[in-house]
């Protein structure tokens, strides 16, 4: 065998388990689902199913889904700023402030949270919210008489159940991006005039896209496609798009419709980041 | 430009004294080298200068004026990074014009100025280019255009030339020079390489334990080291021991504690003193010993224990007594001396240096 042939198997061999894991676990049930989505019946009913566009359709004709839609964006949106805004300046003191032990200890902080179960973390979240809870408790105590906090199934509660359980993934990319710039550059700006200020804006900033960036994307795809958080701490109010189509699988067993809607919702994020993406590019290009 | 005079600077880490109260006054437009192992200081005092350490004590005086305490923004220094500290997110000539975008100058002048500032280092073309697109040798101009297109009171460069290879540091010596008299910025470098600093400096200050061993012309400080220190760190030296016999006019006799006698220098001395005497290799001439060779002062008899060839420079290592004896020879037409051969060592008395142990 020649060289080329055998790094070409070699390629083959070293990456194919990989592509076929993807295939499987990726590729497949998507293009089921694609189908599915495109069915008059669910799967479940004995009858044949036959091909129709009426899934699709609903969406657009049905004037609730709208709003529905609408409110998974801004929660998308709202979510991934709250978590840009307490964990990028969290990244920035791991990265460039605490050294050593202390670093480790406050990693450790972080990602503690990821250990425990996401639906005990969510329930917990009810405790401290709700009227009476503990936020409310801690509230009267401080100030007797203070109008009672109920925050429990409301925006708020939805948004921070959201950016506790997507936190850390802002601060983990952040802080990759902000280790990665040498303390020289953050000098050499300094030193040719430029104060703390100028100096973050202009270099630390722009250097750090990429983190944030990866960041946003790990946070936003997921929110606005949430349902246990919203069903949860937000009850009735701020339902999503994502809670729809949970109940077409699991309420109403209207699987053609929920595959439909996930279509769509995929659809949007991809069309939200084919808007983003020549400007991140070109602002993260340095990097 | 401008004079920068550093005064009973002081900056302890704990217990370790990183500056233990240096004073040094580098001239308008002279060309500073500071030289010292790692840990020495002399990193330290550079970048207490640029305003990157708060010193514990002292003044930093540019012109007269106190900036110890002002930030490092509002310094008017121009500094050059060890791994250069390029903007890789920015073009070369977007990496030029920050100092002068940060300060708000306008656009057209940014323009005219940075390309002055190309021309200077010689990389006209090459403006929209990346850092990483550029060799370390093109970087390394960038990163001093960098520095002077804000027209800084003081040029301080750290390291510079470590990071590129030997012949393109020796092209870069001659360029950082060139561009030196050119503005005739005053300007501080920090080296560990002594052949650097000797080659590029007017002065050279050599750092110990974060003081200020010996300032100087490069020759000077080669010439006359006043201690051990001083001379082992700079070039070479051979340290003979001794004790001084008898003093006669301008010259001291010393009785060497490996036997023999030399002539030093007799300014200071005193009969019964101890001394240490510095003696350059490549002061020695080394010859083969004729079959009647005799002792006398400042002609030590011994045998070659190695011979290196090195090309241009042969170095012979003789054993005389306990002592052994490292002597730099010019390769001339001569046959090298055999490791083994009995030989003869001799130099003017000039070339003793008594030195503080």
């Amino acid at each position: 065998m020649t060289p080329t042939t055998r790094t070409r198997w070699a390629i083959l061999g070293l990456t194919g388990p990989a592509y076929l894991w993807l295939a499987g676990t990726i590729f497949l049930p998507l293009t089921a689902m694609l189908v599915l989505s495109f069915l008059d019946k669910s799967p479940l009913v004995p009858q044949p199913a036959s091909f129709t566009l009426a899934n699709y359709q609903a969406y657009f004709s049905k004037s609730f889904y709208w709003p529905l839609t609408r409110w998974s964006i801004e929660l998308g949106l709202w979510v991934t700023l709250f978590c840009f805004l307490i964990g990028y300046p969290a990244a920035f003191a791991l990265a460039k402030r605490v050294k050593g032990r202390w670093r480790e200890a406050i990693f450790l902080l972080i990602v503690l949270p990821f250990w425990s179960n996401a639906l005990v973390r969510v329930f917990s979240w009810t405790m401290v919210l709700r009227s009476n809870g503990i936020v409310d408790v801690a509230v009267q105590s401080v100030f007797p008489g203070a109008p009672t906090i109920d925050l429990l199934f409301s925006y708020p509660a939805v948004i921070i159940g959201l950016v506790h359980s997507y936190l850390p993934y802002m601060i983990l990319t952040c802080y990759i991006a902000l280790q990665a710039i040498d303390d020289s550059l953050i000098e050499a700006g300094r030193s040719l005039g430029a104060n703390r200020f100028t100096t973050f804006y202009r270099v630390i900033l722009p250097l750090s896209l990429p983190g944030i960036v990866s960041g946003a994307a790990l946070i936003f795809v997921p929110v606005i496609g949430s349902f246990m958080e919203p069903r949860i701490l937000g009850g009735t109010k701020g339902a999503t798009l994502g809670m729809n189509i949970e109940e077409q699988f699991t309420v109403t067993a209207n699987w053609p419709l929920g595959a439909a809607l996930s279509f769509i919702l995929l659809a949007i994020v991809l069309v939200i980041f084919g808007i983003l993406y020549p400007v991140l590019r070109r602002q993260g290009g340095g990097a | 430009m401008s004079e920068v005079a550093v005064i009973g600077a002081v900056k302890r880490y704990g217990q370790v004294v990183a500056l233990g109260g240096v004073d040094l006054t580098f001239a308008d437009g002279e060309f500073f080298g500071l030289l010292g192992p790692s840990g020495s200081g002399k990193t330290t005092l550079l970048r207490a200068i640029a305003g990157f350490i708060d010193m514990d004590a002292g003044e930093i005086r540019v012109d007269g004026t106190d900036i110890a305490r002002i930030p490092v923004h509002k310094r008017n220094i121009g500094m050059v990074f060890q791994n250069y500290a390029l903007f890789p997110h920015l073009s070369v000539a977007e990496n030029i014009a920050f100092g002068l975008d940060v300060r708000n100058v306008p656009k057209g002048e940014i323009r005219a100025r940075v390309g002055e500032s190309l021309d200077l280092v010689r990389l006209s073309g090459l403006e929209g280019r990346r850092p990483r697109q550029l060799s370390g040798g093109q970087q390394q101009r960038v990163a001093l255009a960098r520095a002077l297109v804000t027209r800084p009171q003081v040029l301080l460069l750290d390291e510079p030339l470590s990071a590129l290879d030997k012949h393109l540091r020796q092209e870069m010596q001659v360029e950082l020079r060139r561009i030196q008299r050119q503005i005739g910025i005053t300007t501080i470098f920090v080296t560990h390489d002594q052949e650097e600093a000797l080659t590029l400096s007017d002065r050279v200050a050599i750092f110990n334990q974060g003081r200020v061993v010996q300032a100087g012309a490069p020759r000077e400080v080669y010439e006359r080291p006043v201690n051990r220190f001083a001379a082992g760190f700079l070039g070479e030296a051979n340290f003979l021991q001794g004790k001084v016999v008898e003093v006669a006019g301008a010259a001291a006799r010393v009785e060497l504690a490996s036997g023999g006698q030399i002539l030093v220098p007799a300014t200071g001395l005193s009969v019964g003193a101890p001394v240490l005497v510095a003696l350059r290799p490549e002061k020695i001439s080394i010859d083969p010993a004729p079959a009647d060779a005799a002792v006398a002062p400042n002609r030590i008899l011994g045998k070659v224990s190695a011979a290196i060839f090195s090309g241009s420079s042969l170095t012979y290592r003789v054993a005389a007594g306990d002592q052994t004896v490292i002597v730099f020879e010019q390769n001339k037409s001569r046959a090298p001396l055999a490791e083994g051969s009995a030989v003869v060592l001799d130099w003017p008395v000039a070339d003793n240096v008594v030195v503080a142990p």
